[in-house]
């Protein structure tokens, strides 16, 4: 797994006569799981759409290694996004959706990574054909995660993943999001969930109003101290 | 495996919408049904009692109004399932030239549209006695130059209309005044291959070379702006 | 910031001169239309194509404006280019309605009818339905709409030379394609100078709505620096 940084300097993103993101500089290092925290209208989403090369920033650089992420739309090969939406097709089975990403990517023995996806996320037991549609929410994440992770991206992106799972779906994911740190992989997590946050972030960002409030990195942090880095961040807030 | 050519990373984007297509059929039967709507509300406008000589100019007419509003229905149903879940994230975020994803958009859609052209012209034919065997090859170029030319704008604006509220009343609203040549050229050429009494088929000839030149700056033009439309602001 | 505060009050004297001598041109144009020899067949009625002509250049012109800004908006994400697109893209429709109206009265009194499928008259007509939904696309498109209506400005400049073209051949050569090289002598100059004057009026108009707007660009950009430095001192 590679190196590299994902660094934002200065980074700022405006939406017509709304200041989404203001002077964002931040650094997010292979190995450890980032947790962006913040109240709704912190920017956590246009921060993620930013990383996934979706958006541009108005103001500022975005760099992976020495690379300009927004020059280069071959990097778009090393993120893997998972939003809260699937990001499947509805229409075609879970195999379906993995061979067509599979192919896009260029992806070697497509097929063997598929099954292996498919093992590692729990759907390997599923009808062959039963369209996507057909999944329960929990599933369909299942999915989405094997799609993020089909072309082993350097980068990995969550947004607010856990956020429609059952507390089992919601303990997988948490187990997989750590698995895939261990493995070296640069995780980037937004979340409103200050538990979920503490049990896997070793990195976490509290943004405040469009600007870092709070940027703090140890080996593990607890729930209370989670909660704690958040409100003083917050506080204050009008 | 190296990464797929851009022919082929298209046309997998084509094979994917096909494939689901050939499993739902939902837009040839809606769009279908649609355009086969539009020619009966033609018929029972304009046609009165037992009378059904109607020249070819007006069989053309309604072929092509036709194609239009149900072409219409194809774009914003094949681009609702973009949609539906975020799927059309996941489609921009891959490595994929934004280009062949637009050339793949194109061909599925016109490939669903032709069909359901085929199938329609000889309803039409029927219900107002035009003869269509002299020139049917000369008319499927036809109809499959008009529908290129159709589609190549109609991608380009469904995919940005992918997030306005109003989408379905805008599309058609924003499409047709652009594509009117289209129309223009496309009913004309028809109305000269129906026509039997026409003295010579030079005017449907310059139409449809004109039409083909109409799609190669609408495709070039589509090629060339389908990435920085899609992209987010 | 601060240090860019001056340049909202970029020299005006230019401009006035300009809106000046604009303001004169009209009465000499007037003048000089008015005593314009009367045209033999149509009369008082032809002098209308003085004020029909140039609008329906203006329009056109600003078809190759919007897209042009449109152009630099798309690929170089130039903010002044949006703005210039859609400015004259407002300024086509303005012009469009003026040749819109004026049609129809020539029509009336050359052919007997309100409107015909003249080749000119239905060019401009799709070019201004295309600037009109230009505007729906700018005001109702959504997230996208922006670079939606960029997007029609690039189609709508590819599609004007097709569209005269297509329409010549549909209708016909029409006898009245060669007005304005076969005018009188007389007519010339009047009709020569409304032109340049109509297109000067087009420049000032533009400019006073392009400096509305980089006004509501500053504007937006000056509360953004406000809101900044609110949020760094809190």
């Amino acid at each position: 797994m590679s190196e590299r940084e994902l660094r934002l300097v200065n980074v700022g993103k405006t939406f017509g006569r709304h200041r989404a993101l203001a002077d964002v500089s931040l650094a997010f290092v292979p190995g450890r799981v980032a947790a962006v925290l913040g109240p709704n209208g912190a920017g956590k989403s246009t921060l993620l759409g930013l990383l996934s090369t979706l958006s541009q920033p108005s103001q500022g650089r975005i760099i992976l290694g020495d690379e300009d992420l927004s020059r280069h739309s071959r990097l778009r090969a090393s993120i893997g996004y998972v939003g809260h939406e699937p990001g499947v097709y509805g229409d075609l089975s879970a195999r379906q959706n993995l061979r067509l990403f599979a192919s896009l990517y260029g992806i070697a023995n497509g097929e063997r990574r598929i099954d292996e996806m498919l093992a590692r996320v729990g759907l390997d037991g599923v009808r062959r054909e039963g369209a996507a549609r057909t999944f329960s929410r929990g599933m369909l994440q299942r999915l989405s995660l094997a799609r993020a992770l089909l072309h082993e991206p350097e980068i990995l992106l969550f947004d607010e993943p856990g956020s429609a799972l059952d507390p089992a779906g919601a303990a997988w994911l948490a187990g997989e999001l750590q698995r895939e740190r261990e493995a070296g992989r640069l995780v980037v997590l937004v979340t409103h969930d200050l538990v979920a946050a503490a049990a896997i972030a070793t990195h976490v960002v509290v943004l405040r109003r469009g600007r870092v409030a709070c940027d703090e990195t140890r080996t593990s942090f607890s729930a209370d101290e989670v909660r704690a880095l958040y409100e003083e961040a917050t506080r204050g807030k009008a | 495996m190296a990464r797929p050519s851009w022919a082929g990373q298209a046309g997998r984007i084509a094979w994917k919408d096909l494939h689901i297509e050939g499993r739902s059929r939902e837009v040839l039967y809606t769009m279908g049904f649609m355009a086969a709507l539009v020619v009966l509300v033609f018929s029972f406008a304009f046609i009165s009692g037992q009378e059904v000589t109607v020249g070819p100019d007006v069989v053309a007419g309604i072929l092509w109004v036709a194609v239009l509003f149900s072409g219409t229905v194809a774009l914003s149903r094949t681009f609702d399932r973009e949609r539906e879940s975020e799927a059309i994230r996941s489609l921009l975020l891959s490595p994929v030239p934004r280009s062949a994803i637009y050339a793949g958009k194109l061909a599925a859609t016109a490939a669903i549209m032709f069909l359901v052209e085929l199938l329609l012209t000889p309803l039409l034919a029927a219900l107002f006695s035009a003869v269509l065997w002299p020139h049917a090859l000369w008319l499927g170029l036809l109809l499959l130059l008009g529908t290129i030319g159709f589609a190549s704008v109609g991608v380009i604006f469904s995919a940005a209309l992918l997030r306005a509220r109003s989408r379905d009343a805008l599309l058609g609203a924003l499409l047709f005044p652009i594509v009117i040549p289209v129309l223009l050229a496309a009913s004309r050429a028809t109305a000269y291959l129906l026509d039997p009494a026409a003295p010579d088929l030079d005017p449907a000839l310059f139409w449809t070379r004109f039409l083909a030149a109409l799609d190669v700056v609408f495709v070039v033009v589509g090629l060339w702006t389908f990435e920085p439309v899609v992209m987010g602001d | 910031m601060l240090s860019r505060m001056p340049s909202a009050h970029k020299s005006s004297t230019p401009f006035l001169v300009g809106l000046l001598l604009t303001m004169h041109g009209f009465f000499v144009v007037i003048f000089l239309v008015a005593n314009a020899p009367l045209e033999k067949t149509m009369g008082i009625v032809q002098k209308i194509f003085y004020f029909h002509v140039p609008c329906a250049w203006l329009l056109m012109l600003s078809t190759f404006v919007c897209a042009g800004g449109s152009l630099a908006y798309l690929f170089r994400g130039s903010e002044r280019g949006d703005r210039l697109a859609v400015c004259s893209a407002e300024l086509g429709v303005l012009f469009g309605l003026c040749v819109m109206v004026t049609g129809p009265l020539w029509a009336r009194a050359a052919w007997g009818v309100f409107w015909t499928w003249d080749v000119r008259l239905t060019s401009s007509l799709l070019l201004w339905l295309i600037l009109i939904a230009y505007g729906l696309a700018r005001r109702y498109g959504g997230a996208g709409g922006r670079r939606l209506a960029a997007a029609m400005a690039l189609f709508a400049a590819a599609d004007v030379p097709l569209v005269y073209l297509s329409v010549n051949v549909w209708r016909g050569l029409h006898p009245t394609t060669k007005v304005v090289s076969s005018l009188a002598s007389g007519m010339r100059l009047p009709f020569f100078l409304s032109l340049a004057i109509f297109s000067a009026l087009w420049g000032v108009l533009l400019t006073v709505r392009m400096r509305v707007e980089r006004a509501q660009a500053r504007l937006v950009e000056l509360a953004i620096a406000v809101e900044d430095a609110e949020g760094k001192s809190s």
